[in-house]
């Protein structure tokens, strides 16, 4: 079981062990250790978004293929996804989304609040199942159970990456 | 009233083709590829190009799909071509795609661009490319190694070189009149459906 600071680089063996290929992305603070194992893996594809809802039609097109991808985003690029899940939702494409949070636990940047706050509904409007990890101990059961989910029952789940698990940005 | 002017730096010159036969003559045999067609026109002219081929995955929704979907399929599927067909309008809406595609550079995917110059679903406004915006120059500027622009039937032969042969990531704008694409008459594409024919169709 990952220890308090290790459950990143948990994380990535974690994904790469079910065979996930394709990691998209928008860059993140939360994602870092993610972004930075992916690059440096010459097994997978490291695939830099310009924007988030990219990153869904990318993960639907790659299950066309048979390979298996996840998206990679901050609260903030939720919003940016919304009818881009129809795709996802409609067509029944397994979708793994890890997400890290802003605008709720201890957020010192008023901005923030009206997407995090909007993250679960709005992921539920669209039929995406929503886990919270809120401590170094969900991530990996949260994530293993997401990755079930997903790419076994062909599910479209959301795992967050809670600000009370990675820390209110400091200003 | 405010009026929406043409941009005056355009320099390509008026369409003259027939989506009905551009599109057509410039995939010849759809089969040879794994394709993705956005939504509207061109989801209609390639379903009824194809009859419905399982090597075609259509959209009916999701606007600005189609671009990054065929690049998923192309990094997961490498030693097969991959088409994309995607309109104007559809290709503006996610543009950015362009960028995220060329840094990937995958070598056995192309991009053709359905440009009409309209909106043509929702009443033949405008599109951007009509007033003058360049599709081939942003995909150029977005680093895509292979540019072609089909203006008329003369640029038509390199068109279908390119498709089948590559060279590298490509960009196609395929310029067309505006008109009604090819349509076979059949209601909405069904969304599950599309995925698990290609699917089944390809992967067993």
């Amino acid at each position: 079981m990952a220890d308090k600071d290790s459950w990143p680089e948990a994380l990535y063996d974690l994904l790469r062990a079910n065979g996930v290929t394709q990691f998209c992305y928008v860059p993140d603070a939360g994602h870092k250790v993610l972004i930075d194992r992916s690059l440096a893996d010459p097994d997978v594809h490291s695939i830099p978004l310009t924007t988030e809802e990219e990153g869904v039609a990318m993960v639907a097109g790659a299950d066309l293929g048979g390979d298996r991808a996840v998206l990679l985003m901050q609260s903030s690029g939720v919003g940016n996804c919304i009818n881009m899940l129809s795709l996802t939702a409609g067509c029944r494409f397994p979708l793994l989304t890890i997400v890290s949070m802003r605008g709720e636990f201890g957020e010192g940047n008023p901005w923030q609040f009206p997407m995090g706050q909007a993250v679960e509904p709005v992921f539920k409007a669209m039929g995406v199942i929503v886990l919270r990890a809120e401590q170094p101990s969900d991530v990996i059961p949260c994530v293993t159970a997401a990755i079930t989910m997903a790419y076994q029952s062909g599910q479209q789940v959301a795992v967050l990456l809670t600000q009370r698990l990675i820390g209110a940005k400091k200003f | 009233m405010a009026k929406l002017n043409k941009i005056q730096t355009a320099t390509l010159p008026d369409p003259v083709l027939d989506r009905r036969q551009a599109v057509p003559a410039l995939i010849e045999n759809p089969s040879d590829f794994l394709m993705v067609a956005g939504l509207a026109g061109t989801a209609w002219e390639l379903s009824a190009l194809t009859h419905e081929s399982h090597s075609l995955f259509g959209l009916g929704g999701a606007m600005g799909a189609a671009p990054m979907m065929g690049l998923g399929l192309a990094l997961a599927q490498p030693k097969r071509r991959v088409l994309v067909a995607t309109g104007d309008g559809e290709l503006l809406m996610n543009v950015g795609a362009l960028a995220t595609i060329a840094l990937q550079n995958p070598p056995n995917l192309t991009i053709i661009c359905v440009d009409n110059g309209h909106y043509g679903e929702t009443g033949n406004q405008d599109s951007h490319t009509g007033l003058g915006v360049r599709l081939d120059v942003i995909a150029a500027g977005c680093g895509f190694p292979v540019v072609h622009v089909i203006n008329s039937e003369a640029d038509m032969a390199e068109g279908r070189r390119l498709v089948r042969e590559g060279g590298g990531l490509t960009f196609i704008l395929l310029r067309v009149l505006e008109g009604p694409a090819t349509h076979d008459g059949k209601k909405n594409l069904v969304p599950h459906i599309e995925r698990d024919r290609f699917r089944a169709a390809l992967l067993g």
